[in-house]
């Protein structure tokens, strides 16, 4: 039985729950910092893209697998 | 890879109507030609154009460089010190950053310029087809430069060793070996365990440590090449599909949402760089 388009499936879907949460907790304290102190939007934004961008970093690996599966 | 989203157009089946010629996106990037032993893809070749328009721009900046800037001198007067201002933040030391900038910046440009060429219309729909294995495939003529793994693995090796050389050269050789094989620490307990009798249960903690951290050197090579790699990749992917389903209106806010992945991409593989050179080059922590 050809299961490869489930792997696939698999592989993006379970890969990707963890980092949206992740981002979304990153966005939720940034927010709160920000409305704690609105004249420090600027500073935050710039470690707030890093960590977003890190933690995105893990569905990319889950979705180069996805891609490669055969 | 015929599991690959394939998208057939109408003008090659009326060309040649048995035959229809299927455009898959590959994860590989497809070969053009050969220089010598040298295969050349359709990435590489866009990241000579690359190289070519970078040069041209710097070169006809760098060769009139007056003491009152002018014109095109004034924005980059404006991109290196807000560069050296985020390399301070970084770094800790504006000495430390001027020395890491160059590479900093130029992988920054590289990756920039690259990473922006592959949203150009051509890229990807000009090409030519080819018969292999018994269909007819289209080979596109140009492709992202960072989406091929290829260029993105150099980049990251280029990062990582750049950071090895440079704690090799502000810290000394003893010492950086140090960090990773621990053999000063094993050489101590001998000499302090009668000051301090823990150290014989401390010591081979840290050594340990030190051997582990030759993983992560690995891990970080292969989590630069990803992120990037796996960025571009898959916004190529999904503009196609956009494109695929609806090509008018559909693929703008997608357009936008890969010109901003292309910068903050670039942008964090130059900051990483960075950190992971700073990292290498601290002296003694105690």
């Amino acid at each position: 039985m050809d299961m490869t388009m489930l792997a696939k499936a698999l592989a993006i879907g379970i890969g990707s729950i963890a980092p949206a949460f992740a981002i979304g907790k990153i966005g939720a304290k940034a927010m709160e910092s920000i409305g704690r102190n609105p004249e420090c939007a600027e500073k935050i934004l710039l470690p707030m893209l890093l960590a977003a961008a890190f933690a995105e970093a893990v569905a990319i690996y889950a979705l180069v697998i996805a891609f490669s599966i055969k | 890879m015929s599991e690959q989203a394939t998208i057939t157009t109408n003008s090659e089946i009326t060309e040649t109507p048995n035959a229809p010629v299927s455009h898959e996106a590959t994860l590989f990037a497809e070969p053009l030609g050969h220089i010598g032993s040298l295969t050349v893809t359709n990435s590489l070749l866009a990241s000579w154009i690359s190289v070519v328009i970078l040069v041209i721009f710097l070169l006809s900046v760098g060769k009139k460089v007056k003491k009152v800037p002018r014109g095109i001198q004034n924005i980059f007067e404006i991109i290196l010190e807000k560069a050296l201002e985020l390399a301070d933040s970084v770094t800790g030391s504006r000495k430390k950053s001027e020395k890491f900038l160059p590479i900093s910046l130029a992988l920054f440009l590289f990756i920039f310029v690259n990473n922006w060429m592959g949203l150009l219309p051509g890229m990807g729909t000009i090409g030519f087809n080819e018969v292999e294995g018994g269909h007819k495939l289209f080979i596109p003529l140009f492709r992202g430069g960072t989406a091929d793994i290829n260029t993105t693995l150099a980049l990251a090796l280029f990062a990582v060793v750049a950071s090895h050389i440079a704690g090799v050269l502000t810290v000394g050789a003893w010492n950086y070996f140090n960090k990773f094989v621990n053999i000063k620490l094993l050489l101590e307990i001998p000499g302090k365990i009668r000051k301090d009798f823990t150290i014989v249960l401390v010591n081979p903690i840290k050594i340990f440590v030190g051997l582990v951290e030759i993983i992560s050197e690995f891990a970080k090579m292969a989590s630069l090449t990803f992120r990037l790699f796996g960025n571009i990749f898959a916004g190529e992917v999904l503009l196609a599909s956009m494109m695929a389903l609806f090509a008018y209106i559909l693929p703008l806010p997608f357009m936008f949402l890969e010109m901003i992945v292309g910068i903050i991409q670039a942008l964090i593989f130059s900051i990483l760089a960075m950190v992971y050179m700073t990292i290498a080059t601290e002296e003694h922590e105690h």
